[in-house]
């Protein structure tokens, strides 16, 4: 009986042994995130090979649920900071950053040549002159639409470079006559319809006015932002009737069955329109229609990040990691595998994928900017005001007013001037 | 035999001699473990909630744990009298109070419907049951189906009928009156459960009496049968008002509270202003809570005296 106790007990010593002598020649990175499982399996091949690249170092992912994330990075970053966290850009990013939990990498900007190699996406990472995340996919937005409905109702198919606004409106038209929903969304999560109102805005204004009124420094109640209504009122029509019921998931249903022609949405949604029995011999895309002429044009493409946190135990290591995901090689590999976009510029973009290739073109040559989105270019109240108030235009438009009025108190009172 | 008299004896003796004695002491003890979960499970979570409502707090503490929320007195409150979408909630549960109530009428009328000896009488009973028994979760989803626009079962009906489909979710001037027939459907359930106890203890003699005495029909359930049901009616009342005043999971599962927050009820705003993807305002959400406190307070304090009124009249 004492035998076999202090057997065990030599075998756990050995065993505590081991594991600290492992843990001494390998210097440990934690890392925590949010993946679905194909980008999950992109993740840790990257970590393979960067294990392989730095034999010393053991990069540890903890995975978690992408919905309970939310919640549980507020916990982690305070209780049992990892090194490394996956979160989002721009304003996403600001409570964290001012409670003074995601550390500053400027340096690491700097080391690697950063602001060149993802130009486009410098100001979305900082926040008062410093560098606080490192973005490493971003999609494009833009408008999928289906050429049978196309064919159905005897309109001309778009080609890649789109059509312009009077073009569309009058596709609507004829859309309408067909029976077939011009455009369509679910706008139950509320999300969706901030894409449109987004693109109408951008088109109208440019993106300086779209950063401004994020940002609560325009009135909703100025000529700029009615002129985006005006719009938005002309589309109205012809949106799908009870958008406000269903998810963007039913709308894809409607859009893959041919009943609605032209879907305002994020790249992620082709899988989902290919599991519906799309193929890219009936799928399109096309950039949003110009409304201004001559504006700037300007895109959607919403980044995804990685931070330093202020608690991290190995941050030099993890500063590596950092300058290893934010490099070419390693952006090209992941985002080839999940089907989204590099940040990086000198990055490939797989040619045999027409969504992507088309994406890639419309943000490369967007001289105008790269807008994050509404609801993370907004503060998140004011987002979420805002999109309430873009759904209630498109089932209400003869509340104007008192949606303006609505939205305009909800600035003052977030925004004090 | 005489160890045990004695003891019986020595009893007043002792309890004189000081205040800590047997029969002071047991039911404190007996009621210690209770004490303890209600003091830390519900008082302290009350005073806490009170408290950060004078906070406006975003949820975070920084990197050495300290709370960064800053003090604003009554600034929670005083923007919640001005909130449109608080008005919204609030005119919500009201609508969610007064028709809830119905559940009571057609629950008892299924019950007396049921109370009767036939045939696979048990299983129409547990057919009638059956939504109770199902989470609130599945009968949000199946209702959400039922009105979906396109392939909902209702939406078809009405386009039938008038050529035009109807989807409740999606008009804010009838998605709440679509929820709480949704919820309804459970609670009728339960209040047809607890008439039909009740009904078992109705005395047969006095409905004998009653029937000999010539009543009959409605003279018969209004003045013998539901003064016997009180218990029961009363039961029935806490638990729908209670279910009212709480519903958060349907309108959570079938609209989010949407469209543009038309469906809001009290619980969900609190739950989005403190919790929501686009919240984590925890002193706000934290004000919307105890103002809902404070309603539940009304009726629980009215409960709570009526029950004290029956036990110490008896």
């Amino acid at each position: 009986m004492v035998h076999k106790k202090t057997g065990a007990l030599a075998l756990v010593a050995a065993l505590l042994l081991s594991t600290s002598a492992f843990a001494q020649d390998k210097r440990v990175v934690t890392w925590n995130g949010d993946y679905d499982p194909i980008p999950l399996a992109a993740a840790e091949a990257l970590i393979v090979d960067f294990e392989a690249a730095n034999p010393e170092i053991d990069v540890v992912l903890t995975n978690f649920d992408h919905e309970a994330y939310k919640n549980a990075i507020r916990n982690f970053l305070t209780a049992d900071p990892p090194d490394l966290a996956n979160w989002y850009a721009a304003n996403r990013m600001r409570p964290f950053v001012e409670a003074g939990l995601f550390a500053d990498i400027s340096d690491v900007w700097a080391a690697n040549g950063l602001m060149d190699s993802l130009a486009a996406s410098v100001p979305s990472s900082t926040i008062d002159g410093k560098q606080y995340a490192i973005p490493y996919t971003y999609y494009q937005w833009g408008i999928y639409f289906n050429r049978d409905a196309y064919a159905a109702a005897g309109v001309e198919v778009p080609g890649p470079e789109g059509v312009n606004w009077e073009t569309f409106l009058a596709n609507c038209e004829a859309f309408k006559t067909a029976g077939i929903d011009c455009v369509t969304t679910g706008s139950s999560a509320l999300w969706p319809v901030a894409g449109i109102f987004d693109y109408l805005s951008l088109r109208t204004n440019g993106y300086q006015f779209h950063s401004d009124l994020a940002g609560g420094k325009v009135s909703w109640t100025s000529p700029e932002a009615r002129a985006v209504f005006a719009e938005f009122g002309k589309l109205q029509p012809f949106v799908t009737e009870n958008h406000a019921a269903i998810d963007w998931q039913d709308a894809a249903a409607i859009f893959v069955q041919g009943k609605a022609a032209n879907y305002v949405m994020g790249n992620f949604a082709v899988g989902v329109f290919k599991e519906g029995g799309m193929t890219n011999d009936n799928l399109g895309f096309m950039v949003f229609p110009e409304i201004t002429a001559g504006l700037a044009r300007a895109e959607e493409a919403p980044t995804d990040t990685i931070h330093l946190t202020s608690g991290a135990k190995n941050p030099d290591d993890a500063k590596l990691f950092l300058a290893f995901m934010a490099s070419a090689e390693a952006q090209s590999k992941w985002n080839a595998a999940v089907g989204q976009l590099p940040t990086n510029k000198n990055a490939t973009v797989p040619q045999d994928d027409p969504f992507l290739v088309a994406g890639f073109a419309a943000l490369s040559t967007s001289t105008g900017g790269i807008a994050q989105f509404w609801d993370r270019d907004a503060d998140a109240e004011y987002a979420k005001a805002g999109m309430e108030g873009f759904q209630r235009f498109l089932v209400q438009p003869e509340a104007l007013e008192e949606i303006l009025a609505q939205l305009e108190a909800t600035r003052a009172r977030l925004f004090p001037q | 035999m005489a160890n045990a008299s004695d003891a019986v004896t020595a009893v007043p003796v002792r309890r004189a001699a000081g205040w800590w004695n047997q029969r002071t002491l047991a039911p404190w003890l007996f009621l210690a473990p209770g004490l303890f979960m209600f003091g830390v499970y519900v008082l302290w979570p009350i005073i806490q909630s009170i408290t950060l409502s004078f906070y406006d707090w975003n949820g975070l503490y920084n990197q050495d744990g300290e709370f960064t929320g800053t003090f604003v007195g009554t600034r929670n409150y005083a923007e919640l009298m001005t909130d449109p979408a608080f008005e919204t909630s609030l005119w919500n549960n009201l609508k969610w109070l007064v028709l809830y109530m119905a559940a009571l009428p057609i629950g008892l009328f299924i019950a007396i419907f049921l109370n009767q000896t036939v045939r696979g009488m048990r299983l129409y009973k547990s057919l009638f049951f059956f939504p109770f028994v199902i989470s609130q979760v599945v009968v949000g989803l199946i209702f959400a189906w039922f009105y979906a626009p396109n392939f909902g079962l209702f939406y078809l009906l009405t386009e039938a009928i008038t050529g035009k489909g109807t989807a409740i979710l999606a008009n804010p001037d009838l998605v709440t009156y679509g929820i709480i027939a949704a919820g309804l459907w459970p609670q009728i359930a339960y209040v047809m459960i607890l008439y039909l106890t009740g009904l078992n203890n109705v005395a047969a003699d006095q409905i004998e009496a009653a029937r000999l005495d010539g009543a009959k029909g409605w003279k018969m359930l209004w003045y013998v049968v539901l003064p016997q049901l009180r218990p029961a009616t009363f039961i029935a009342v806490i638990v729908t008002v209670i279910g009212a005043l709480r519903s958060f999971d349907l309108v959570s599962i079938m609209t989010n509270g949407g469209p543009f927050g038309s469906s809001r009820v009290l619980s969900y705003y609190m739950y989005e202003k403190a919790l929501g993807e686009y919240g984590f305002r925890m002193g706000y959400g934290a004000a919307i809570a105890v103002v809902l406190f404070a309603i539940m307070m009304i009726f629980i304090s009215g409960f709570i005296w009526k029950m004290w009124r029956d036990e110490t009249q008896r």
